[in-house]
């Protein structure tokens, strides 16, 4: 599945909701399938600042040269932001990364959270997933 | 019994309550941080700046001579809220914040002492923290904390035998943002001047709540913000006492706090201009006197005593939901309720309150030392004003549980 068919579907698996709390009871299930950062990798260096809530991002490059993520949150509902931008973007070579447009988040009607002065961080996470993928990119091309 | 005010009429003068969030009519209960405003308030504004706008205390035309008159009028009407002694022992300020600031910055100047300690509480606002902490830091002094009991109240005994040790100044919160809790600031001036030591009071959380006496506290210092107390963001008041007001060096220069001014010197106008460089916030000033006007109108025993129904029926209420936990029982605690439920992040709690049409705060509340204090990342704080209702804590206390279903 692309990272364009992973965004079309999670807009499709939302739009099954009217209700505000509707959604975010799935985004709370969502963040329950995360794939769970490793404990030793849950360090302070992993820490994404400007959230209110703890979030710690672990990426690896494997062999097939993309790029896999894993987070965990001590807030439910950033955890499950986090699990919808990873199932958008992990597995994914550097390069898709980078140029993946997260329009998703507008379309499920969490645009609000995109708000810099917004203390979840989901634009700390954002940068952060695309700053791995930048530095993995130096990598492989060296 | 005193009497309650009449909650429905009251809450038709203030427009911003009538809406609704996400489909939900609106539940505001972030009053800690600012409170909404009654139209008496927005049309003071707006009258200004349709009719009376120019800069005062400069002008000899008509509409300076207005502004002037109207904003003196209101320094006068603010000395009397807080029953100063003298119209110029009140400083506009932008806020409680700058207000601390600048006695701290213009005390530090007149002291010019190495190693200056100063006395606060485990419980301070950071606006009444790291301006003490930055002059102690500077210079090698040291902050005194004194610490809280388990219901929140501040330990005396703590405070006192910090107090022994003789710090350069006292600053306390009159009220706790996150606590609730109400400081016994009367007592603790009369104790810290026994030792002849001045005392600044942070009334942010109080001015909105209850009657502030400056000459029965006898403080040196009592500062607050006008938009915690229905009025305009951008304004605020710095009670100082004569004799310091005047001991103390200006805090910043230029505008209408000179008297002569030559390329080699400078002479500083007399009290309170010398403290009011720059062209003050005219309109917020004059809106500031409307709102607390609309308080005196109110009046303080209702306000209490329907904010006092609020707070322990929300109490009651929450109490019910299981493994919630609460910050802050002092007795006679003001109307704030802080409190965590055991397993859930308060910024779960907060996010689905929210998007139940409830404003609350979560988070550390400015108030990191406290949270460390406590032990916890942050609280979800619910805050009243004079204008929520018992059916709008029902309704919070619904929520708080359907949120937490959603949460475990």
């Amino acid at each position: 599945m692309s990272a364009e068919q992973a965004q079309q579907q999670i807009i499709e698996e939302f739009s099954a909701y009217e209700d505000w709390l509707d959604k975010y009871n799935l985004l709370i299930e969502m963040g329950k399938d995360i794939p769970v950062i490793d404990p030793r990798h849950k360090t302070n260096n992993h820490l994404i600042n400007g959230c209110q809530s703890r979030v710690w991002l672990h990426a690896e490059l494997r062999d097939d040269g993309k790029v896999y993520f894993s987070a965990d949150s001590d807030a439910v509902i950033t955890r499950g932001m986090v699990s919808l931008l990873i199932r958008v973007l992990s597995g994914r070579t550097p390069d898709e990364i980078l140029n993946t447009n997260l329009h998703f988040i507008d379309a499920i009607g969490l645009t609000e959270h995109l708000s810099p002065t917004r203390s979840n961080g989901l634009v700390s996470m954002i940068k952060q997933m695309k700053l791995y993928a930048q530095v993995f990119q130096l990598k492989t091309k060296n | 019994m005193s009497t309650l005010p009449d909650v429905d009429a009251l809450r038709q003068s203030f427009p911003a309550l009538a809406q609704t969030v996400y489909g939900k009519p609106l539940i505001y209960l972030d009053n800690g941080a600012t409170t909404q405003k009654p139209l008496s308030v927005i049309n003071r504004l707006k009258q200004y700046y349709k009719a009376e706008n120019a800069n005062i205390h400069r002008g000899v035309h008509y509409l300076s001579q207005l502004s002037t008159d109207a904003f003196e009028k209101a320094r006068a009407s603010v000395a009397a809220h807080i029953n100063a002694r003298q119209k110029h022992e009140i400083i506009f300020t932008r806020g409680t914040t700058e207000a601390i600031n600048l006695i701290a910055h213009s005390f530090a100047q007149h002291l010019n002492k190495n190693a200056p300690k100063v006395l606060i509480t485990a419980m301070e606002h950071h606006s009444n923290l790291v301006p003490w902490q930055q002059w102690v830091l500077q210079n090698g002094g040291r902050l005194m904390v004194a610490g809280l009991k388990p219901d929140g109240s501040l330990n005396m005994e703590h405070f006192e035998a910090l107090l022994e040790e003789q710090p350069d100044i006292v600053a306390i919160t009159h009220v706790s943002n996150v606590l609730g809790t109400v400081n016994p600031v009367k007592a603790i001036t009369s104790i810290a001047h026994a030792r002849g030591i001045p005392v600044l009071v942070d009334g942010a959380q109080a001015i909105a709540h209850m009657p502030v006496d400056i000459q029965d506290i006898d403080c040196d210092f009592y500062v607050f913000s006008g938009h915690k107390a229905y009025g305009p963001m951008g304004v605020g008041v710095l009670y100082g006492k004569e004799v310091w007001l005047d001991r103390l060096p200006p805090y910043q220069f230029g505008g209408e706090m000179v008297d002569r001014v030559s390329f080699d010197t400078t002479t500083f106008n007399e009290l309170p201009f010398k403290f009011e460089a720059g062209t003050p916030n005219v309109g917020a000033v004059l809106a500031l006197e409307t709102a607390l006007s609309f308080i005196r109108k109110t009046g303080y025993e209702a306000i209490a005593a329907h904010e006092h129904n609020l707070t322990s029926y929300g109490h009651q209420l929450l109490s019910r939901v299981e493994d919630i936990e609460f910050y802050g029982t002092a007795p006679g605690k003001e109307a704030v309720i802080s409190f965590n439920i055991k397993g859930i992040h308060p910024y779960d709690l907060g996010t689905l309150l929210d998007k139940m049409g409830i404003a609350v705060r979560t988070g550390h509340h400015c108030a990191q030392p406290l949270m460390d204090h406590l032990g916890i990342p942050g609280t979800v704080r619910a805050s009243m004003a004079v204008y929520n209702t018992l059916n709008e804590m029902e309704r919070l206390a619904e929520a708080v549980n359907k949120a937490a279903m959603m949460l475990r």
